[in-house]
C-alpha cells in the first residue's frame, strides 16, 4: 500500500509538469473570489444567476452574443430558472414568457413569405448583431467575444471577468498615453511599454480594452431587492457567465461525489482481495 | 507462448471447440501464464495501458456519433452538443480528453520502469522495439485528436506541427501539402485528422497484441532482473496479478476521476475554449503536456531542419537503447552509478518539459539576468532546453555505453526470490515453507 502510495505521489508530480505558461506580456492577477460554485461540492446559488442573468440580459447582451445557449438551458437542472415542477425546461413558464419577449426571423409555412415570429424555448439565443464585421463596426473595430464560454476561455474564469468589469479602469495612471477608443485595465494581459511616458522599469501593469466599463452602481433592477451595487453586479453576472460556459459543473459534482465513494470503497475491496489472495505467498 | 498448456477441456463442447479454435485454451494458459513472484507495483502498468486504451476506443466511438469533422462544424458539435445536449456527453468527452493524459502518465512510468529494471536487454528487444512503436503512434494519434475539437489551439497547434516537414528538402513541401489536403491547415486537414484518429487506436490495439505475445515468448522480466529459473520462482497470472492489476487500476481510476470530476479542464489549454480562428495567433502556442520535453529540444536548436531531426533522434535514441546498453547487470537496482545518472537524466526530461511550455526568452531565475552566450541569456529557457537536451542525448549516446563498461555494480542475487524470502540457512533454495503453501 505504502509503495502504490509512493507510485500515486510519482504520477501526481509528473502531472505537476503541466504548469501554467510564461507570458511575454504583463497583467495583474484577478482579484479571487470566494464563489458558490468553487470546490467539490459546489453548486451555483440560483438566486444570483437570476440576477447574473438580468445584468447579461439588459447591458452586455447589447453588445456580446452567447451562441450555444439556448432559453430552454435557462430552465436546465442547475440553471437559473430550474423548477422541478417542469422537469422538461420547455414548459417551464418563466423561460417561455422570456422567449416570447424577443421576435426570431422565420418563413410562412403556406405562403414562403419571410416573417418575425416570437421566440419559443427551443430558440437560442439572438446575437445582438449579424455578423462580426457589424460588431467592430459599432465597437471602435473590436470584436465583443461570444459569452457561451467566456468564463472557460480566459485563465481566471469567473475571477477574471469578475475584475474586468469591476474595472480599476476609470484612473488610467498618469503617463500612461491610452488611446481614443481604449481604456486601461491591468487585468487585460498586454504590453504597455510603448505607451508609457515614465521610467520604462515602472511600465504600469496590463494593458488596453475597447470595452467602455459597462456597469455602475444601479444599472439594472433586482427583483430580488438586492442593492445593485457595482460590485454586487459585477459578481452576479460574473457567477452567471461561469453557469453558462459550465452548465453541467451541479451534475459533474454530484456524480463525482458517487463515483469517488465507489471507487474508495472497489478500491478497498480489492486491497483486502489482494492481501487475501497473496497471504502465505512469497514475493 | 511458452511453457505447455495446462487446459483440460471439461465438458463435451469445450472438448469440441478445443479440436476447431482454441479459444478457451488460449484464455486458460492467458490466464495461467507464469509470471514472477516478485513483480512490485510498477508493473502495473502494463494492465493500466490496456484499461487506458480500452477507455480510449470506448469513449471515442462514443464521441464520433455526435461529432461533426467540419470546420464550421466541429466546434459547435463538441462544445455545444456533446457538452452539453448529449446525454452524460460532458462525461464521456471528460474521461476521452483526460484519458489521453492518464494514458501518457501511465506510458511514461512504464516506460521508466522498463529503463530502470533493464527490460530492453536480451531477449526482449523485440518488445522493447513494440513498445516504441506504440508510444510514437500514442503520440500521433493524441496529437491528431487534440485538433477535432477546433478550438484555437487545435488549430496553430496543428499548423506548427505539420509546418515542421515542410524543413525537409525537396520532399518537405509537396508531404505538407498532401497531409494538409491543400495549402494551409483546413476542412480537408480536420477530415484526414480525424479519418486517421479513427484509425491509429485500432492500429495500438494491434501492436499491443504483438507487444504481448512478445512478452510472452521470453516471460516478464522482474525487478531483480534475475531470469526465472524454476517453476517456484513464478505465480500463475490469475488471480495473483489480476487481483494486483485490478487494486492498481482502481487506484488509477481515482486519480483519473479527480480529474475528470473536479478539475476537467486543468490539463487542458483555456484557448480551445475559443473557436479556431486562422487570422489570430494565440500568444503562446503550446502542446499538450505530454510532447513538451520533444517541443523544447526542436526549439533549443535555431535552425528548423536540425530542430527537427533532433526531435525525431530524441525518439530514435529510444528504439536504439538495447543496443546502447552494455552492462551485464540487468536492474538498475544493483547498478549504483547507473541509478544516480537515470535519476539526473529524469530530471533533465523534466526540465525540458518545463522549458517546453515556456518562452524561449524567459527567465529560468527570475530577476537574474546572466551573460549572453550566442543568441540567448545564459538564464535563459532556450540555454536551459540546451543543456538538458545535451545531457537528454548524452545519457543514451555517451553515458550509458560506457558506464555498462566500466561501472562497478553490486552482487547480484542468484535467485529473483532470494533477496525477498527470509534467509532460511540449511533449507533447500525452493523448499520453504512458505512456498509449499502455494499450490
Ligand atoms: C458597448 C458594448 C459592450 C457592452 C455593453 C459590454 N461589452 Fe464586454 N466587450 C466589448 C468589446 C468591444 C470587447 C472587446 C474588447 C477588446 O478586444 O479590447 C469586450 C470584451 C469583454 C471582456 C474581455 C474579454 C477578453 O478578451 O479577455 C469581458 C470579460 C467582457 N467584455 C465582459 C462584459 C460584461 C460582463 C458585460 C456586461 C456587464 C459586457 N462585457 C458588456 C463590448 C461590450
Ligand atoms: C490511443 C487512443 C486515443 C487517444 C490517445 C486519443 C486522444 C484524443 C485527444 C487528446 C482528443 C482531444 C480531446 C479534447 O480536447 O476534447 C481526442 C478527441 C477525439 N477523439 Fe480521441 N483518442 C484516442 C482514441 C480515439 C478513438 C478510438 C476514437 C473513435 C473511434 C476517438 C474519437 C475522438 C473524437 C470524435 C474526438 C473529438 C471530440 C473531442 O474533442 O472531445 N478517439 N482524442
Amino acid at each position: 500500500m505504502a509503495r502504490a502510495a509512493r507510485i500515486l505521489a510519482v504520477t501526481m508530480g509528473l502531472l505537476c509538469l503541466a504548469g501554467p505558461t510564461f507570458a511575454a506580456t504583463t497583467e495583474v492577477p484577478p482579484k479571487d473570489i470566494h464563489w458558490s460554485f468553487d470546490g467539490p461540492f459546489g453548486s451555483y446559488d440560483q438566486e444570483q444567476l437570476q440576477r447574473g442573468y438580468k445584468v447579461y440580459r439588459e447591458v452586455c447582451s447589447s453588445c456580446h452574443s452567447m451562441n450555444m445557449v439556448a432559453f430552454r438551458n435557462l430552465g436546465d437542472p442547475g440553471g437559473p430558472f430550474w423548477n422541478p415542477k417542469y422537469p422538461n425546461p420547455n414548459d417551464n413558464p418563466v423561460v417561455k414568457t422570456i422567449a416570447k419577449d424577443y421576435q426570431f426571423p422565420d418563413v410562412d409555412s403556406e405562403t414562403g413569405d419571410a416573417i418575425k415570429r416570437p421566440g419559443t424555448s427551443a430558440d437560442y439565443f439572438p446575437a445582438p448583431f449579424a455578423n462580426p464585421a457589424a460588431a467592430r463596426a459599432s465597437n471602435g473595430g473590436a470584436l465583443p467575444p461570444d459569452m457561451s464560454l467566456l468564463a472557460k476561455a480566459r485563465e481566471g474564469g469567473a475571477d477574471y471577468i469578475y475584475s474586468i468589469v469591476t474595472g480599476d479602469r476609470a484612473e488610467a495612471p498618469h503617463g500612461l498615453n491610452v488611446p481614443a477608443g481604449r481604456y486601461y485595465d491591468p487585468y487585460i494581459a498586454g504590453d504597455l511599454g510603448s505607451f508609457w511616458k515614465g521610467d520604462p522599469a515602472k511600465t504600469p501593469p496590463g494593458g488596453f480594452i475597447a470595452m467602455p466599463p459597462p456597469l455602475v452602481e444601479g444599472r439594472v433592477t433586482f427583483d430580488d431587492g438586492t442593492k445593485a451595487t457595482l460590485n454586487q453586479e459585477s459578481k452576479d453576472v460574473a457567477a452567471f457567465l461561469q453557469w453558462a460556459a459550465d452548465p453541467k459543473l451541479e451534475e459533474r459534482n454530484r456524480a463525482g461525489l458517487g463515483v469517488m465513494i465507489f471507487l474508495l470503497l472497489f478500491a478497498g475491496v480489492l486491497y483486502a482481495s489482494y492481501r487475501g489472495v497473496w497471504r502465505d505467498v512469497g514475493h | 507462448m511458452s511453457g505447455p498448456s495446462t487446459y483440460e477441456p471439461k465438458s463435451a463442447i469445450e472438448r469440441w471447440l478445443d479440436t476447431r479454435l482454441p479459444v478457451i485454451r488460449f484464455s486458460a494458459d492467458l490466464m495461467a501464464y507464469p509470471t514472477p513472484r516478485n513483480l512490485n507495483y510498477w508493473y502495473t502498468f502494463g494492465g493500466i495501458l490496456s484499461f487506458c486504451l480500452a477507455v480510449q476506443i470506448v469513449t471515442g466511438i462514443v464521441l464520433a456519433m455526435h461529432y461533426d469533422p467540419s470546420g464550421a462544424g466541429a466546434f459547435v458539435s463538441v462544445e455545444q452538443h456533446i457538452m452539453r445536449d448529449v446525454n452524460y456527453g460532458w462525461l464521456i468527452r471528460g474521461l476521452h480528453a483526460n484519458g489521453a493524459s492518464m494514458f501518457f502518465v501511465a506510458v511514461y512510468l512504464h516506460i521508466l520502469r522498463g529503463i530502470y529494471y533493464g527490460s530492453f536487454k536480451a531477449p526482449r528487444e523485440v518488445l522493447w522495439l513494440l513498445g516504441c512503436v506504440i508510444y510514437v503512434l500514442m503520440m500521433a494519434t493524441a496529437f491528431m485528436g487534440y485538433v477535432l475539437p477546433w478550438g484555437q489551439m487545435s488549430f496553430w497547434g496543428a499548423k506548427v506541427i505539420t509546418n515542421l516537414l515542410g524543413a525537409f528538402p525537396l520532399i518537405g513541401k509537396p508531404i505538407t501539402t498532401l497531409l494538409w489536403g491543400g495549402y494551409s491547415v483546413d476542412d480537408p486537414t480536420l477530415n484526414r485528422f480525424f479519418s486517421l484518429h479513427y484509425l491509429l487506436p485500432f492500429v495500438i490495439a494491434a501492436v499491443v497484441a504483438l507487444h504481448v505475445w512478445a512478452l510472452h515468448v521470453p516471460g516478464n522480466n522482474n525487478p531483480t532482473g534475475v531470469n526465472v529459473q524454476s517453476k517456484s520462482d513464478t505465480l500463475s497470472f490469475h488471480p495473483y496479478y489480476t487481483v494486483k492489476d485490478g487494486f492498481a487500476i482502481s487506484l488509477f481510476l481515482i486519480l483519473f476521476a479527480i480529474f475528470v470530476f473536479y478539475l476537467p479542464d486543468a490539463l487542458g489549454k483555456v484557448d480551445n475554449a475559443v473557436p479556431a480562428n486562422p487570422l489570430v495567433t494565440p500568444a503562446h502556442i503550446v502542446p499538450e503536456w505530454y510532447l513538451l520535453p520533444f517541443y523544447a529540444i526542436l526549439r533549443a536548436i535555431p535552425d528548423k531542419l536540425m530542430g527537427v531531426l533532433a526531435l525525431a533522434g530524441s525518439i530514435g535514441v529510444l528504439f536504439a537503447l538495447p543496443w546502447l546498453d552494455t552492462s551485464k547487470v540487468r536492474s538498475m537496482r544493483y547498478r549504483p552509478a547507473a541509478r544516480v545518472y537515470f535519476l539526473i537524466w529524469i530530471v533533465a526530461t523534466g526540465a525540458l518539459g518545463w522549458c517546453g511550455s515556456q518562452e524561449p526568452v524567459g527567465q529560468v531565475i527570475p530577476g537574474l539576468t546572466g551573460p549572453m552566450l550566442i543568441d540567448y541569456d545564459l538564464n535563459s529557457v532556450t540555454w536551459l532546453s540546451r543543456i538538458s537536451a545535451l545531457y537528454y542525448f548524452a545519457y543514451f549516446l555517451v553515458i550509458t555505453p560506457l558506464l555498462g563498461l566500466r561501472e562497478t555494480t553490486l552482487p547480484v542475487p542468484d535467485s529473483l526470490y532470494t533477496p525477498v524470502l527470509p534467509h532460511d540457512a540449511g533449507a533447500p533454495v525452493g523448499a520453504s515453507p512458505v512456498l509449499a503453501t502455494e499450490g
